[in-house]
This record gives structure tokens, C-alpha cells and sequence, in this order.
């Protein structure tokens, strides 16, 4: 095993009240990972320390890059996190305002990445970007439509799409299909499944939605103040949950 | 500004005290040693509003001795309001010899243009600037501006560049094109038409910027690479004009559009006033110009 | 030869949290091995453990105590122990499951959630693409509902894709979970056929039928899961 993400140890206070405390995990190439929990349980505080935005107060995060060499993402200077975070990363926000340029074109917000790492072509830059349209199932009519004009599952595909052009290794995602409409849900979920298992990505998922937790995920963390209380293969713990939390929040959904 | 010379008495030379200036002149001498780079200075009130080059004024008055000759221009023209004030303010407060010649002066502080005569080593060039920071429009956090600065990461200007392909078929920037200077900072030219940005590289002038209201000066030492931003199939291209100055001929110098009548009639002629009198006094004539001693009385 | 599957000394039982702590011990000593071609089948009353016996197998419920060792004719895996990534990779190379009912994916068509099941156990897209229609046609599910999701089919009808989804891999062990119960005779034959045609390649099978004439049917031994019943603390 060749782990591409090792949290070691995590813990990062505020104040006296707990962010998280200890987490340990790998996270495997092509591995999905769902982190559940209630709100305020640390889901987000956990996602902002293992993608380095947030120092933890103890513990490490090491990465294997993609040349090989893993490190500690305290050990990056802020230029490497940031192009790590622009190439090889993908972030996708529940609120897409978060991740996407409200300003800018739909094929402006796809071709960003690359122009940021160097592409100098406005030709073969749009060419992309159509492409990722259409993978991303927009029109590609819509590239020079501003994301203003979008509607909240469209807002979202693109989002995915502008984060997916470089190809990254590994995509952090808060609650992406979080305040849309059951069907946009359903279709999005779909997308992502398909494009997490044709690209084999790795993905640390937050969400408090245990049935997108079940259909995106290989392996699902559960988060109660601050502390992993439970972890393993996602239908294990959803179908026979151990801790009482879990089984608190497994039954408080129906069938998920 | 009809200020006399008496309301400048008891004022220190080029109107700043020393103190001051030697701060203005520290922010210059970063500025120039990180070409491109925006330097933070403490803009003083001057007795002008923002907005009429409060910031070149303060960079020209740092940098003023009193055997320097001052030429100061608006648009290309030395005749402004804008112009003559600013060249009267030095006269008055510094007592330094003015001229509207490009040749002769050694500061010129200009708004919004590049004199077409080319610079020599001996001069300095100070550009008014409106608003420092190329990046402004698409990332209105100056945290993160600054950030990106740092690191160098403009892929966010060429996002600029690309919207405007995407919507014009063609870069439709045609002033403050940013421009990246010596391989590493992204700068705004300030709002120059981009006709003049390929005068900026490897000038043998030393070309100093300042902001007064967004209190930062920057700069570009003499022989400094300065490109003007593109893409391999769109690349850069300076204005090009279809006819020629109609006063003096020039058919390489920029050229504004100047309203003849009150029943639409109009010329082009070049926006560079003293350029375009040399080269009538040289005996060039455009289809519209006059010998120069009927025009010049 | 190894057994395919040895199991030995499992015993699962649930700790209910939200029911006042209440431990509901379910298997005690389950001890039995399943070799390759051969098809095991749990028998005994309902609510005697032998679903959960199966879930356990497939990692997909935690086993209280006990080893389950799957042998791919490699390296031996233990899933009461195995990491979630061993067991995925379990389940991707080595063990299937077709569960009572089928889970639907929203969206996805008939055809390409059996054709994903063939490529995720290593199929190329071409291949994978042609097992699922065989699959599909071998049991019967008429080809204008190939192309659509399965949410609208008949219980039946959904039934029949969720077996080609199992059957669509490449799997030397499958678990059956009442595959056949929804299922009219002529598609029970299907079934039939299809079991009988992977033993004869070596697949092994565990599963309960609840249907006696399929359990005749395809049955090499029968474990009745009452040996296995704990000791009860209170008797009923
Ligand atoms: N996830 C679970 N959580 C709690 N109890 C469970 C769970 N799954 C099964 N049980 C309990 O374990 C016992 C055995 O159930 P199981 O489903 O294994 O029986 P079965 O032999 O398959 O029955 P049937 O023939 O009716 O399908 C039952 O009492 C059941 O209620
Ligand atoms: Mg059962
Ligand atoms: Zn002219």
C-alpha cells in the first residue's frame, strides 16, 4: 500500500473548545472517504488541516506529491501548497460562489487553472474547457455564459469541471450536492460517481447526507466533538454500526 | 490652480520637506531594485485633489534638483490645464527650468502617454497613476493580491485576457495592458494606450510610477525586459492607425481624434504635441497641416 | 486444495445503544469450510442468523469473534481483521454478493450497472459491455428496459439485474441471498442454469433458498444455522 494522503495525530484546538482531536487515517490513490457527523462535530476543521489551509496544533499531514516524494504539507512553503492546491487538488464548496469566479465566463473559470499553470493558448484553453463542459454535462453553448445565469446543480458542474482540468490526484468536497433539489441531487451524485470512478480519484468527502456518503464512498469516518468515534468500509458502518452515535445517526435517516 | 509665487514662500523646495522626500525617495530606490514590484509609501496631501497626479507629483518632487528640467504632459500634450498646472506648481516651488522639448528635459512626468521621440539614459520618466494594481478588477482582496504577486501567480490575468477574446474575438484592452516586467512582476502600465507599451521595454530612461490616493510607487530601471501579456495565438499587437497625422504626416506616432467643426468634421493628429511641431518644423506636412509659421503664430 | 472459504468460531451479535444497551447475540461457533465448485447452502428458520452469517462473510456486517479466511489461491485474507481497502479488493477480485433486493443507483440504465459490475472486477469496457447484455438476456428482462433505470422496474424485474450485476464479474466465490425469491419459474430456471454453468468453471456459492425445488437443486451440502444458536440468557 502506498498510501497518497496520511493524517498523523490531528488535532487542532480553539481555545478550550475541541476542532479535532487525533485523527488518523491513509487515504489510499482512488480512494473515496466520506467524513460524517453532525454540524459543529469537526467535519469542516478536519478538511481545512488535511488540504493545509488550517495548521494543526499537533500531528501532521503528509502527502505524497506527485514526483514521489512525500511530505509533510507543514513542510511546503505557501507557493508549493498553493500550486499543489491548484493542480493536483480540487476543491469543490457547497456554496458554489466559494468556487467558482461569479464574474467570469463559464470557459473562463475552466481555462483559469491551466492559464495558471502556464497554458498560453487561447485556442487549445477553450477547446479544453468545452470539453470539460460537455463532460460535465452544460451545454457547451453556455461557455461564454457567466455562472450568474446558472442554476444551483449548474453552478456545481462547473465547479467540478474547473477543479477537474488539471487532472488533480485528490478532490476535497464540503457538502457539494448540500441545498439542492432532490432530483439535481440524484443527477449530480451521478456525475461524480461516474467521474470519481473514470479518473480514479481520491476524495475526501464532508457530509452530513449518510445515503450520498453510501453512494459515493468506500469508507466513512465518524466525527463527535472533535473525535473520530467510528470508522470502516461505508456499508459496514451504515449497516451495522457499532458506537451509539452511529447508530443514532443511522437511524435517524430513513433508509439511507 | 492660480496660485502666485508668494503662496509658496516658506515653502521647503518642490514643495515637500526633506524628511518626506527622503522617505518618497527610500519607496523609489526599493521600487527600483524590485522592478514591477508596488511599493507602499506615505502619500501626503498635496495642494491638488487625487486625481490630478498626486502621486507623480510627490515621485517628481523627490526626485527634482534644482538643475533638472522639467517637462511635464497630458494626453501627449503640454497644454492641459492638467499639464500647465502641474508644470507651473514646480516652476513656482522649486524655481526649475521648464521646457515642452522632449530632448532637453531630464524629468518628464506624463499622464496617460509615452513621448513618441525616443528616451535617452539621462532622463526619468514619471507616469501618474490611477490605480496600481492589475489585478484590482478580478480580485478586489488586496490580501490576496498581494498574495498572488508573491507567488507570481497570474494565471488570473490571462482569465482577463481570455474574456475578452471570448467575447470580442480579439483582446480589447487597448490601454493600462498589463504588461510583466523583468520575467516576474505583473504591472499596469497605468493608462497609456498599449500602442506605447513596446516603449517601455528595454528603455534606456528610468521609468518611475506613483499612486497618490493608492499611495504606492513603482518602477522600471533603464534595460528592463517589459512584455506585454497574450497568448501564442492571439499575441500582442500595438494600435496600428489607417492614415497618417493629418497636421505632420507621421504615420508612426499615435494619433487622437480631434473634432475640426460643429458639423462632424474631424482629423487625426498626433496625440504627442511637441512631436508633431518638430516634425512640422522639420518641414513634414500631412494632407491637412500648414507650413509652420502660418500655424504657429 | 484450500477451501475457497473457511470459516471458524464466528460468532456475530448486535449491542442495540439505543435500545437500553441490549446485547442480541445472533450466531455462536459458526464453523464450516466451502470449496471450490461447490454450492453451500444455510438453512433454518427466519431470524436464525443466516443472512447476517452471509453479511459477515462479505464484510459488510462486523463479526464479534471468529476468523473468515477467503482464499483467492494466493494470499489468504482474513475479513473479520482485513481493512476496508483489503475487503474492497475482496470484493472487487474475489467475492460477489447478490443481495434480496436491488439497491438502485438513481439514472443509471439497466445495462451499465451490470456492465460497471464486470468492469470494476476487471473487464474491458467492450467485454464488460457484452456480458451485461448476455446476462441480461439470459434472464429473460426484455431488451427495451436495457436502456433504462431500474427505479420503475417490477420487484422481479429489478431482481433479474441485480443477479446479472452478480453474476457479471469474474467472482470464484458468490454469495446468494435469496436470489430467487421474487422470481416466477421460468426465471428461477434461469437462475438455475446459471449457477450450475459457474460451478462447472469452479465457482464456489453460499446462499439460502428459501425455495425448496432450487435448494434440491443446486445444494452440494446444507448447514442448518441452528447448531449455531447461542446459548439464550432468557428463555422465551
Ligand atoms: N443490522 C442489524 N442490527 C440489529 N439487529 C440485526 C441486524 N441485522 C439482523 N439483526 C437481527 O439478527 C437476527 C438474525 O437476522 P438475520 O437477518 O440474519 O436472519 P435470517 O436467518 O436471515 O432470517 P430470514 O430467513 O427471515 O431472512 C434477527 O433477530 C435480526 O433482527
Ligand atoms: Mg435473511
Ligand atoms: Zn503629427
Amino acid at each position: 500500500m502506498n498510501p497518497l494522503l496520511v493524517a498523523e495525530g490531528l488535532s487542532k484546538f480553539y481555545g478550550a473548545r475541541i476542532g479535532c482531536r487525533d485523527v488518523r487515517f491513509a487515504l489510499e490513490p482512488g480512494e473515496v472517504l466520506a467524513i460524517v457527523g453532525e454540524s459543529g462535530s469537526g467535519k469542516t476543521t478536519l478538511l481545512n488541516l488535511l488540504s493545509g489551509q488550517l495548521a494543526p496544533d499537533s500531528g501532521a499531514v503528509r502527502y505524497r506529491l506527485r514526483d514521489g516524494r512525500t511530505k509533510n504539507l507543514l513542510d511546503l512553503s505557501e507557493a508549493e501548497r498553493r500550486l499543489l492546491a491548484r493542480t493536483d487538488w480540487g476543491f469543490v464548496h457547497q456554496d458554489a460562489r466559494n468556487g467558482l469566479r461569479m464574474g467570469v465566463s463559464a470557459g473562463g473559470n475552466i481555462g483559469e487553472r491551466l492559464m495558471g499553470v502556464g497554458d498560453r493558448h487561447y485556442g487549445r484553453i477553450r477547446e479544453n474547457a468545452m470539453a470539460w463542459l460537455g463532460r460535465v454535462e452544460i451545454d457547451t453553448g453556455r461557455i461564454d455564459d457567466k455562472p450568474t445565469q446558472f442554476s444551483g446543480g449548474m453552478r456545481q458542474r462547473l465547479q467540478i469541471a474547473r477543479n477537474l482540468v488539471t487532472h488533480p490526484r485528490l478532490v476535497f468536497m464540503d457538502e457539494p450536492t448540500g441545498g439542492l433539489d432532490v432530483s439535481v441531487q440524484a443527477r449530480l451524485l451521478d456525475l461524480i460517481r461516474g467521474l470519481v470512478a473514470d479518473l480514479g480519484l481520491a476524495v475526501v468527502l464532508v457530509t452530513h447526507d449518510l445515503a450520498v456518503a453510501r453512494l459515493l464512498s468506500h469508507r466513512i469516518l465518524v466525527m463527535k466533538d472533535g473525535h473520530v468515534i467510528e470508522a470502516g468500509l461505508t456499508d459496514r458502518v451504515l449497516d451495522d454500526p457499532q458506537e451509539a452515535y452511529t447508530q443514532l445517526l443511522v437511524s435517524s435517516v430513513l433508509a439511507a | 490652480m492660480s496660485r502666485t509665487a508668494e503662496n509658496y514662500r516658506g515653502y521647503n523646495f518642490a514643495y515637500l520637506d526633506e524628511q518626506t522626500k527622503r522617505m518618497i525617495r527610500r519607496a523609489i530606490l526599493k521600487a527600483i531594485a524590485i522592478p514591477g514590484y508596488q511599493v507602499p509609501f506615505a502619500s501626503r496631501e498635496m495642494p491638488m485633489p487625487y486625481g490630478w497626479g498626486t502621486g507623480g507629483v510627490q515621485v517628481t518632487a523627490a526626485i527634482l534638483g534644482p538643475s533638472d528640467v522639467l517637462k511635464v504632459i497630458d494626453q501627449g500634450a503640454d497644454d492641459t490645464t492638467n499639464a500647465v498646472s502641474i508644470r507651473q506648481f514646480f516652476e513656482k516651488t522649486a524655481g526649475v527650468e521648464t521646457t515642452t522639448e522632449t530632448g532637453k528635459a531630464s524629468v518628464i512626468q506624463t499622464r496617460h502617454r509615452i513621448p513618441e521621440a525616443k528616451l535617452q539614459a539621462n532622463q526619468v520618466l514619471v507616469y501618474q497613476v490611477p490605480i496600481p494594481e492589475p489585478l484590482r478588477f478580478l480580485e478586489p482582496r488586496e490580501t490576496e493580491t498581494r498574495t498572488l504577486h508573491a507567488l507570481a501567480e497570474y494565471g488570473l490575468m490571462h482569465v482577463r485576457l481570455y474574456e475578452d477574446i471570448a467575447q470580442h474575438g480579439h483582446i480589447a484592452k487597448t490601454y493600462a495592458y498589463p504588461v510583466l516586467v523583468a520575467d516576474r512582476y505583473v504591472m499596469d502600465p497605468s493608462p497609456i494606450p498599449k500602442f506605447d507599451n513596446p516603449k517601455m521595454h528595454e528603455s534606456a530612461a528610468l521609468q518611475l510610477f506613483g499612486a497618490g490616493r493608492e499611495k504606492r510607487i513603482y518602477a522600471v530601471p533603464p534595460h528592463t525586459k517589459v512584455v506585454s501579456l497574450d497568448f501564442e495565438d492571439h499575441p500582442f499587437e500595438a494600435t496600428k492607425f489607417e492614415q497618417p497625422c493629418a497636421l505632420c504626416g507621421a504615420k508612426d506616432s499615435y494619433l487622437d481624434e480631434v473634432i475640426t467643426d460643429d458639423r462632424g468634421g474631424r482629423m487625426f493628429v498626433c496625440s504627442d504635441t511637441h512631436h508633431c511641431e518638430t516634425r512640422r518644423c522639420e518641414g513634414h506636412l500631412g494632407p491637412l497641416g500648414m507650413p509652420v509659421t502660418e500655424a504657429a503664430e | 486444495m484450500n477451501p475457497v472459504l473457511q470459516v471458524s468460531g464466528l460468532s456475530k451479535a448486535f449491542h442495540l445503544h439505543l435500545h437500553g444497551g441490549t446485547r442480541l447475540p445472533v450466531v455462536e461457533g459458526v464453523d464450516f469450510v466451502v470449496h471450490q465448485g461447490e454450492c453451500v447452502v444455510l438453512g433454518g428458520p427466519s431470524g436464525a442468523g443466516k443472512s447476517s452469517i452471509l453479511k459477515a462473510i462479505y464484510g459488510n456486517y462486523l463479526a464479534s469473534s471468529g476468523a473468515i479466511i477467503l482464499d483467492d489461491g494466493e494470499a489468504p485474507v482474513d475479513v473479520v481483521t482485513a481493512s476496508p481497502g483489503a475487503i474492497i479488493a475482496l470484493r472487487r477480485h474475489m467475492m460477489g454478493y447478490v443481495s434480496q433486493f436491488l439497491r438502485v443507483i438513481p439514472r443509471v440504465p439497466a445495462i451499465e450497472i451490470v456492465a460497471e459490475a464486470a468492469r470494476a472486477s476487471g473487464f474491458s469496457p467492450d467485454e464488460a459491455g457484452g456480458r451485461a447484455g448476455r446476462l441480461l438476456a439470459h434472464l429473460n428482462l426484455p431488451e427495451r428496459l436495457w436502456n433504462l433505470p431500474p427505479a420503475t422496474f417490477s420487484g422481479g424485474e429489478q431482481q433479474r439485474v441485480n443477479i446479472a450485476r452478480g453474476f457479471a464479474g469474474d467472482h470464484r466465490f458468490l454469495i446468494l441471498d435469496e436470489p430467487t425469491a421474487s422470481l416466477d419459474a421460468a426465471n428461477r430456471e434461469a437462475v438455475i442454469a446459471l449457477i450450475a454453468e459457474r460451478k462447472a468453471v469452479g465457482t464456489a456459492f453460499l446462499g439460502i433458498f428459501h425455495d425448496a425445488e432450487v435448494r434440491e437443486r443446486v445444494a452440494d451440502r446444507t448447514i442448518d444455522v441452528t447448531r449455531f444458536s447461542p446459548v439464550r440468557e432468557i428463555a422465551a
